[in-house]
């Protein structure tokens, strides 16, 4: 549904995207991660027709992002970094005005918005000016205007920047509902358990390229190792227990004091854990918890990286 | 199919903009309330001091040069309303819409125009009511209505030219620092006759002045007695520069 092939595009001296590829199936939900500056945004503008690239091509519901910017910007909703609203019209008034530009004649504009506005839980609102909203509500008003005319594919260019927990969760459930509904998602964020939460599959953008990409158990099972956590009873014998890690793992262990918390990178999980309860028992350390988990998606990240940046 | 959409998307930019009058009235009534509290002051404050070149009421001088005042202000109002759909994203949505440039820009400049024939409106009203007179019947009082529209419709473009280009509404300031030395160095409230040498020269070639200068003839106001091409031509100059530039930078911008 979505295709970037080789994707440049260069700021005066700063290249923003160095050959960027993507391949995001129909119906799927796709994150794009990255670290800020990586070329996450200009990747979006480029897909939605609103910058040109440089160099390559890229096909967006089967049509040329260039070639047939028209033909994608009808099959399209964006949602970008800030809420794109009218602050002085109500949410109604919004809906209404860029229904019309959409095409849709007035009694369907007007059918649209209130159904939105229901969907999304903004009808007791829906007459009050958009500027009075709060930061979830306005971004929800957003994503409604993001999908007046039901697109097949939608950007969300990180569509939960700067809203609180609770906003964050009320855009979550909608975008899951979307996904749910067979919408294409092309999402861009910056928060690790956002696009763990959310993706089907992910791509890692860093230094305007996609250097990882799969889905999230893929990239934390491929690019960073499961970690063997140990807490010690005994804050003095935390020493002697990351030493006994040490041993066992396949790596330099972390030792967190505060947490009384020794922990290792380690390939085969089972046989770590034997391992590892056999000596502290031996060795009579004892341990409060113990355990094998996987890496978090921010361990990954940073791996991930760090590495392209060697 | 293409003109009528065009047509139709520029209509509902229009009305835009008049839902925002209707939600917000205190916003346009206070636009409107601002020249008004400029013409009072000059007409009672400071008139008294200022001395029309070749005689007659000052009010009757000052009354022109606040219409083109008026017109040359309302560059704040379409660079405000601008920048803050460019920095607020609204911009980026309109071009993902399968709507044209044009319509965006026409929407914008039809709004505008509107709100500067609502302001013209009211400003001519005062006008009458402080004692200003259009002498020369009404043919050449519709021609001098006519040149201030097409002052504020060459100056909207440099309006949405410089707010594509800027893109912040916090940037009003630098655009207040071009403005009034444009609306003050200027035939606007006295001669520059008055005024020291080189000052005086750029104030008799300021659009504004062009503007003032001939509505004045056509008005029958006193004051400045030149050629009334310039007040055609200046727009004329400001439209084939700005509009081009204005377009380009809203297809560009990235």
């Amino acid at each position: 549904m979505i295709i970037a092939e080789s994707l440049t595009r260069r700021f005066g001296s700063t290249t923003a995207l160095d050959g960027f590829d993507l391949d995001v199936p129909a119906g799927t939900v796709h994150g794009l991660l990255g670290p800020n500056g990586a070329g996450k945004t200009t990747a979006v503008r480029i897909l939605t027709t609103l910058l040109r690239p440089d160099a390559g091509r890229a096909r967006v519901a089967g049509h040329d992002v260039v070639r047939e910017a028209d033909r994608v910007r009808a099959r399209i909703g964006l949602v970008g970094q800030q809420a794109a609203v009218d602050e002085q019209l109500t949410g109604r008034q919004n809906l209404e005005m860029f229904g019309r530009l959409h095409h849709l004649g007035a009694a369907t504009a007007r059918r649209r918005a209130r159904d939105l506005l229901d969907r999304f839980d903004l009808a007791e609102a829906a007459d009050r000016p958009a500027g009075k909203y709060s930061g979830g509500m306005r971004r929800r008003l957003d994503l409604a205007a993001g999908l007046l005319t039901d697109p097949v594919v939608l950007f969300l260019d990180e569509p939960t920047a700067g809203l609180d927990p609770r906003g964050r969760a009320e855009v979550w459930r909608t975008i899951r509902s979307l996904a749910a509904d067979g919408t294409t998602v092309l999402l861009t964020t910056q928060y690790l358990e956002e696009a763990d939460q959310l993706a089907d599959a992910l791509a890692v953008i860093d230094h305007g390229r996609v250097v990882a990409a799969g889905t999230s158990d893929e990239l934390k099972g491929r690019l960073a190792d499961d970690r063997l956590d140990v807490v010690v009873r005994d804050p003095e014998r935390l020493g002697e227990a990351a030493a006994l890690l040490a041993r066992v793992g396949d790596g330099e262990p972390r030792v967190d004091p505060d947490r009384r918390l020794a922990s290792v990178p380690v390939r085969d999980r089972v046989a770590a854990l034997t391992e590892v309860a056999r000596q502290l028992t031996t060795n009579g350390v004892e341990a409060e918890d113990i355990g094998v988990r996987r890496p978090t998606l921010d361990e990954v990240f940073l791996a991930i990286t760090a590495r392209s940046a060697a | 199919m293409t003109t009528y959409w065009m047509i139709s998307d520029s209509w509902t930019l229009t009305q835009r903009t008049l839902r925002h009058w209707r939600n917000q009235p205190a916003q346009l009534v206070l636009n409107l309330l601002f020249p008004v509290m400029v013409l009072l002051m000059f007409a009672y404050l400071f008139g008294g001091a200022i001395e029309v070149p070749g005689g007659g009421d000052y009010r009757e001088y000052l009354l022109p040069g606040m219409f083109a005042l008026t017109m040359a202000f309302g560059l704040e109002g379409t660079y405000t309303a601008v920048a803050a759909d460019a920095q607020r994203g609204v911009t980026d949505r309109f071009r993902t819409m399968p709507i044209s440039a044009a319509s965006v820009v026409t929407g914008r400049s039809l709004a505008d125009m509107l709100d500067a024939a609502v302001g013209l409106g009211v400003l001519l009203a005062c006008g009458l009511a402080v004692g200003w007179r259009a002498h020369h019947g009404i043919m050449d009082a519709l021609a001098a209505v006519g040149l201030l529209l097409l002052l504020r419709y060459a100056l909207l473009w440099l309006g949405i030219w410089l707010a594509l280009a800027a893109g912040k509404p916090e940037t009003l300031m630098a655009v207040q620092i071009l403005v009034w030395p444009l609306g003050f160095l200027s035939s606007v409230f006295t001669s520059p006759e008055t005024m020291p040498g080189w000052l005086g020269t750029i104030a008799r070639w300021n659009p504004l002045s062009a503007t003032a200068d001939a509505t004045r003839q056509l008005f029958g106001n006193p004051g400045e007695t030149g050629p009334a091409w310039p007040a055609i031509v200046w727009p004329l100059v400001l439209l084939i520069v700005f509009v081009p530039l204005a377009v380009r930078r809203y297809r560009r911008l990235t």
